[in-house]
């Protein structure tokens, strides 16, 4: 499979990337350089085979559900490029 | 005396316990030589003063009596890894000046043992690279040169000629072990970033067995292969390391609860009556006949100490590597998709909150960061998931099944080439096919698909004068063995004479 300069485009928009128009042919032949390498695992029979979810044999830990951290909104927002009374600012969602 | 940069991790805690010299004498002879190494671009950025108080702080412990595992080692620490009040980029401009209001499980547990703190290591983007040429910090020079090459330090401290990579994504860490800037550093491997760099570097990298050490605050790339280890510069300091980085967390529901066991005991239990399998897929076209020629001399060395070498056959290994190309951008697009301009880092308004996400992803992620995000958003979207993400992970199934079944035969351990070459020039592989980097990782990518522990051992030097490294592959939760055989080859192959100082 390969992907032409729309999909490139739909993907860049998907995956929340600005791209400009000269960074999409560019984009395009690399990406189709990873698809045409990953292609050859088509030639596996994998009929049958269970996808891995766990790459160890392993129960996922479990605890008590409570409340174990928190109570630090300036410690949470310290990094953040605009906040206002210890929120994180974005420009309005909803008209 | 040899000089207090030059020492083993092992030497130098033998030196404190005696007082033939201070924790604070070792720090300060280590920021010295950070000082002169900058033109490498190795540290991205040098914490001395945390460092010398660390260092008096190990002081009065050691006065005490009450010195810790590692009291007084002065480590580097990769950019990779969250250290509380310190700036951690993970090696990309969209974390900005992002500084910590926590400390990753890692650190915290080589603090709790007395380490001290030199800085942070350069690295490929969110470990994203072979060569360390994807760093938004610039590239990293390897101390080590071809031989008759033209690289120098120039009369401004800048490097002149076509350098050498110290390999990647933990290139920081492997150059600044390989050029005596600390005794040891911490690194992290998603499909080979440990191993390769410490291959290119004459150092000894381990990926332990996934799970055994916390990802708990160290910045996530893909999460089901991401796995920290030391670099260090013998196979007993790097046992000495992992010792310390490992342990249980509550934090991470992917780390074990196991005991760590004492690593360091495990160096001198030699191979006598182990079963060493010598994969017959790892011998692959192109590949340089001096590997080769290492790789045989590795199992004769092993051999010779009383091990008995096999033959295995692993069948889905050229898969190995397509499929994490796969599996490893799927989990990054995941990963990354936090990198938002909202919380932390980077920001480019927009006029709506979509623009503001494009626009400040679209200026903080690099080239290959980008690329990695596409493909991943890609194979995980409605109509190519089962093409692409479910029969990479059948396949990474498979993968694992291979091993499963060589170690079912008995194998104790995997004897492999760590690289398909030694180091290569800056510039010189992937500016137009990103796959011609991607292959790099050929020998050590199986591993992180399937969980299990690897180390790269230094074993002896190429035609160019360059070092080159054998892999063990070991069991699951079976590091000790690798140390074992590790230090087998160690022994034999002699320690790798590092380069002198020539950028200072």
């Amino acid at each position: 499979m390969s992907v032409d300069e729309k999909t490139v485009r739909r993907i860049a928009h998907l995956a929340r990337i600005a791209v400009t128009d000269e960074e999409v042919p560019h984009l395009q032949g690399e990406l189709n350089a990873i698809l045409a390498f990953v292609e050859q695992l088509n030639e596996v029979n994998v009929e049958g085979v269970e996808p891995m979810t766990s790459v160890t044999p392993m129960v996922m830990k479990k605890r008590q559900d409570g409340v174990t951290d928190g109570g630090y909104p300036q410690k949470i927002v310290q990094n953040a490029p605009a906040t206002e009374d210890n929120f994180f600012l974005v420009p309005k969602v909803v008209e | 005396m040899t000089e207090l940069t030059h020492l083993t991790i092992a030497e130098a805690r033998d030196g404190l316990k005696a007082k033939t010299f201070s924790a604070t004498e070792l720090t300060q002879a280590h920021v010295e030589a950070i000082e002169k190494a900058r033109a490498l671009n190795a540290y991205v950025l040098e914490t001395p003063e945390k460092a010398l108080a660390m260092a008096k702080a190990s002081d009065e412990k050691i006065a005490k009596g009450e010195a810790r595992a590692l009291e007084g080692i002065p480590l580097g620490i990769k950019d990779l890894f969250c250290t509380e009040g310190v700036v951690s980029t993970a090696g990309s401009k969209i974390l900005g000046n992002f500084n910590p209001p926590y400390e990753s499980t890692v650190t915290r547990n080589l603090w709790n043992d007395g380490a001290v703190m030199l800085g942070k290591l350069n690295m490929d983007e969110f470990a994203m690279g072979s060569s360390n040429e994807t760093s938004a910090f610039g590239p990293v020079v390897s101390p080590w040169r071809r031989e008759g090459s033209n690289v120098s330090a120039g009369a401004s401290g800048a490097i002149e000629g076509t350098h050498l990579v110290p390999g990647g994504s933990s290139g920081g860490s492997a150059a600044a072990v390989a050029a005596h800037l600390c005794l040891g550093a911490t690194a992290t491997d998603t499909g080979g970033s440990i191993r390769q760099p410490a291959a290119f570097t004459g150092t000894v990298g381990i990926k332990p067995t996934y799970g055994r050490v916390s990802r708990w605050g160290t910045v996530a790339f893909a999460s089901s292969l991401d796995q920290a280890g030391p670099i260090a510069r013998t196979v007993r300091d790097s046992a000495i390391m992992l010792r310390s980085m490992a342990s249980p967390d509550p934090k991470d529901t992917t780390c074990v609860d196991l005991p760590v066991p004492d690593f360091e005991a495990a160096v001198s239990r030699g191979v006598k009556g182990l079963k060493i399998g010598i994969p017959k897929e790892y011998r692959i076209d192109g590949m340089s006949p001096e590997i080769e020629k290492l790789w045989h001399q590795g199992a004769e060395w092993l051999r010779a100490a009383g091990a008995e070498i096999v033959e295995v056959s692993l069948p889905h290994t050229k898969y190995a590597l397509p499929a994490y190309y796969i599996v490893a951008p799927a989990e990054a697009s995941s990963n990354l998709a936090r990198y938002d301009g909202v919380r932390y880092g980077l920001r480019e308004n927009g006029r709506d909150i979509v623009e503001l996400y494009e626009k400040s992803r679209a200026a903080g992620f690099g080239r290959e960061v980008k690329r990695r995000i596409m493909i991943g958003t890609y194979v995980l979207s409605a109509g190519y998931y089962d093409a692409y993400y479910v029969r990479a992970q059948k396949l990474r199934t498979l993968i694992k099944r291979d091993f499963e079944e060589v170690y079912a035969q008995g194998v104790h351990a995997i004897l492999t080439p760590a690289t398909p070459s030694s180091a290569f020039g800056i510039g010189e592989k992937g500016s137009g096919d990103p796959v011609e980097m991607y292959l790099n990782d050929i020998f050590t990518v199986t591993v992180n698909m399937a969980g299990l522990p690897g180390i790269a051992v230094p074993a002896g030097l190429d035609a160019q004068g360059l070092p080159l490294g054998l892999q063990l592959i070991g069991r699951a939760f079976d590091e000790e063995t690798l140390f074992a055989a590790g230090q087998v080859i160690e022994d034999a192959a002699g320690r790798i004479k590092l380069p002198q100082a020539w950028w200072a």
